[in-house]
């Protein structure tokens, strides 16, 4: 039922993608609506809070230090859910995640599933696995469903179908669940969801979720949402299997009193949202009475091991750099290749991948710092983009083929130039002449030839000054005397 | 149950490489007592202010607040069923009989299914604790406020909350609720909403679409 998962193996480069998208103009204006919605509200909530910046620190230095004893707070939060009649899984890769979860569903003697939104199952592809093995995963998000029925896929961290309009999702809707009368209302999508999923969870014997935060100290998961689906799918099935990043580890209980500061106003613009649901193991007589976590690293310790680029490890996936984007903005989701999409994408998927897929992401950005800016956690994504581009450089070097690469010939020739004065004016003089072949238009080169291209593809550089400014300072200084 | 996988000892072996170390108890509590915490963490407001505060913000959710003395709850309670035209509610053990006024019919929750749950017209609980600041209401599972899923299955929620349980902040409401962490606990800002459309907010999903909150001194 679910259509083909974003896969950064096998995705087209940034580029190349990008370019389809800005050819969808509804696309463009669903995205740029939602997000611009979605700024405004959080910038009007987060003015109201007088020690954001307070509340930002704080989150940076929870996240920084959990990293640092990572090990001995995974362990913490084994033992607490445990103690509290949990079942605590270990995964390094997707592949045995995925095994675990089919393994322990079939166990539970069920062949379908309420799956509350989870960005961890979408980065596994838990969905196609549980298919592939006659098991019907049943997504209860309404965004979730929407991508579910449609079978597309997620374009935001926090709201997947925001590259979708009302009546985009009615038509789903109207095809999907045989309803030939209905609106295209918001309330009147919701309500049909309703109806289409009561039955599910009111009846379906096993539940897989995502967590925000394992809670070390008591054992705890937290799951923050909107829409009462989560606590359905927590609440209501005999078995629930729970999927969680080792990123995803919160020292105390007490910690939350900053993230769930941070969070809610940083992703959807609400003080908070609708529900959040705490729970500890297994609670006699309130909800499943089997418990399973499973703690995924996939990639994460490798993060982990890169100290210049480790923060990327504190984000709480609110989603406020997506919306904050000017490239995102652009483009939506999709072009990302990955379920992660926008800033934190760029930055995260080619580090799952250990580098070796999405190379193009790190450079899907302007640096412009807003990504920075509104971060609840303080993450420096340009910093990490940066970063991530001399790896990307360094990694492409060392293969072989690179010894013939124009571009790594290039900066080497530039680096030799920069280096050395005579050279360095030799080779502006010998622009200046060049230059004056190019063709123009009112004083602005409008094409560079070859590897130089690349700048005038999408903007026109200005006609070089006919002294530089070197010239001119000399100049100066003889004037002087 | 713990067990000892190869994949627990490697991932474990994977972090301290990356840490360069491995960290034990004390390293990680005294690290942790550094973090600074120089936001908010105490009330600001005298305490009518902070309940009018609750009161907005609970509204600005959708959901509907009437004040009440203590002595006036039921009449109250009785006032919203009629005006929501609500007769069978699902209650949990530990409400006090006091609060249930005469002419509709209270179902007290001993292990009732889902589907019987699904049936009835809404749900009356207590709470443990409310924060102004955010409009949200907390839940656990204790006498007068019952399991997950009485307030989640029903379609309309009446809420009783006390004023002496309401507080400014969200630290403080941590803080207040540090002794029952391990309890199922649930906190409520409003009715069931999505933002999945369009990014506007609207009422109504899954939980309870209807929520009316009465705030007793």
């Amino acid at each position: 039922m679910s259509g083909t998962a974003l896969d950064p193996k096998t995705a087209p480069a940034f580029p190349i993608a990008a370019r389809a998208a800005m050819k969808d103009s509804q696309l463009q204006r669903n995205v740029h609506h939602a997000t611009q919605v979605i700024q405004t509200k959080r910038a009007r909530v987060v003015a109201e809070m007088a020690d954001w910046q307070e509340l930002r620190e704080a989150g940076e230095h929870i996240r920084r230090h959990t990293m640092e004893h990572l090990d001995f707070y995974l362990q913490e939060f084994e033992v607490n859910c445990a103690r509290a009649g949990g079942i605590v899984h270990w995964a390094t890769d997707a592949e045995e995640a995925r095994q675990i979860v089919v393994g322990l569903v079939k166990a539970s003697g069920s062949d379908e599933v309420i799956k509350i939104k989870s960005m961890t199952t979408e980065e596994i592809a838990l969905n196609q696995a549980l298919e592939s093995e006659d098991i019907h995963p049943f997504e209860t998000d309404l965004a979730e469903l929407i991508i579910q029925l449609g079978r597309d896929q997620p374009s935001h961290i926090v709201v997947p179908a925001l590259h979708k309009n009302r009546k985009q999702i009615k038509e789903i809707f109207q095809r999907e669940m045989h309803l030939a009368d209905l609106g295209d209302r918001p309330e009147d999508l919701a309500d049909a969801a309703r109806s289409f999923l009561r039955e599910k969870f009111l009846h379906v014997r096993t539940g897989v979720s995502g967590a925000n935060f394992l809670i070390a100290e008591t054992g705890g998961v937290c799951v923050v949402e909107s829409e009462g689906n989560g606590r359905m799918c927590l609440t209501l099935p005999e078995t629930l299997i729970t999927i969680a990043g080792i990123d995803k580890i919160l020292p105390r209980f007490e910690d939350l009193e900053v993230m769930l500061q941070l969070l809610p106003r940083s992703a959807t613009g609400e003080r908070m949202n609708p529900y959040n649901s705490v729970w500890t193991g297994v609670h006699a007589g309130d909800g499943p009475q089997t418990f399973h976590v499973v703690l995924l690293d996939n990639g994460r310790t490798g993060i982990l091991a890169d100290w210049e680029s480790r923060q990327t490890l504190h984000c709480i996936r609110c989603a406020a750099c997506q919306n904050a984007c000017p490239v995102y903005r652009q483009t939506g989701g999709h072009a990302y290749g990955s379920v992660y999409a926008g800033p934190i994408g760029a930055i995260l998927t080619p580090q799952l991948q250990e580098m070796h897929y999405a190379q193009s992401l790190p450079y899907a950005s302007s640096l412009c710092g807003a990504c920075y800016e509104v971060c609840p956690v303080k993450i420096n994504i340009p910093e990490v983009l940066i970063h991530l581009r001399q790896k990307v450089v360094e990694q492409n070097a060392a293969q072989v083929s690179s010894s013939f690469d124009i571009e790594a010939l290039g900066m080497k020739a530039m680096a030799v130039t920069f280096r050395n004065e005579r050279r360095f004016r030799a080779a502006q003089r010998m622009g200046r002449a060049a230059a004056k072949l190019l063709p123009r238009k009112d004083g602005w080169i409008t094409w560079l030839p070859g590897m130089l291209g690349g700048w005038t593809q999408m903007r026109d550089l200005e006609e070089m000054p006919q002294e530089t400014f070197r010239d001119w300072w000399q100049k100066r200084e003889k004037d002087d005397r | 149950m713990t067990v000892e996988t190869s994949s627990k000892l490697e991932i474990l072996r994977r972090i301290r490489e990356a840490n360069h170390t491995s960290s034990g108890e004390e390293a990680a509590r005294n690290g942790w007592k550094a973090v600074p915490r120089n936001y908010k963490r105490a009330r600001v407001h005298q305490k009518e202010v902070m309940l009018d505060l609750l009161e907005d913000r609970l509204q600005e959710y959708d959901a509907t607040v009437i004040r009440s003395g203590r002595d006036h709850i039921a009449h109250h309670v009785a006032l919203r069923l009629e005006e929501r035209r609500k007769n069978r509610l699902v209650i949990p053990a530990g409400i006090s009989a006091g609060w249930l006024p005469a002419g509709f019919e209270f179902v007290l929750d001993d292990g009732l299914t889902f589907k019987e749950l699904d049936a009835l017209d809404g749900v009356l609980t207590g709470s443990a604790l409310a924060i102004a600041e955010t409009g949200t209401i907390v839940l656990q599972n204790l006498d007068g406020q019952g399991r997950r899923a009485i307030s989640l299955v029903p379609d309309y929620h009446l809420c009783l909350v006390c004023t002496e349980d309401v507080v400014e902040t969200v630290p403080e409401a941590m803080r207040w609720l540090q002794h029952t962490a391990t309890l199922a606990t649930t906190f409520i800002s409003g009715p069931s909403a999505t933002a999945d459309i369009e990014m506007t907010r609207i009422k109504g999903v899954h939980g309870p679409r209807t929520l009316d909150v009465i705030l007793y001194a």
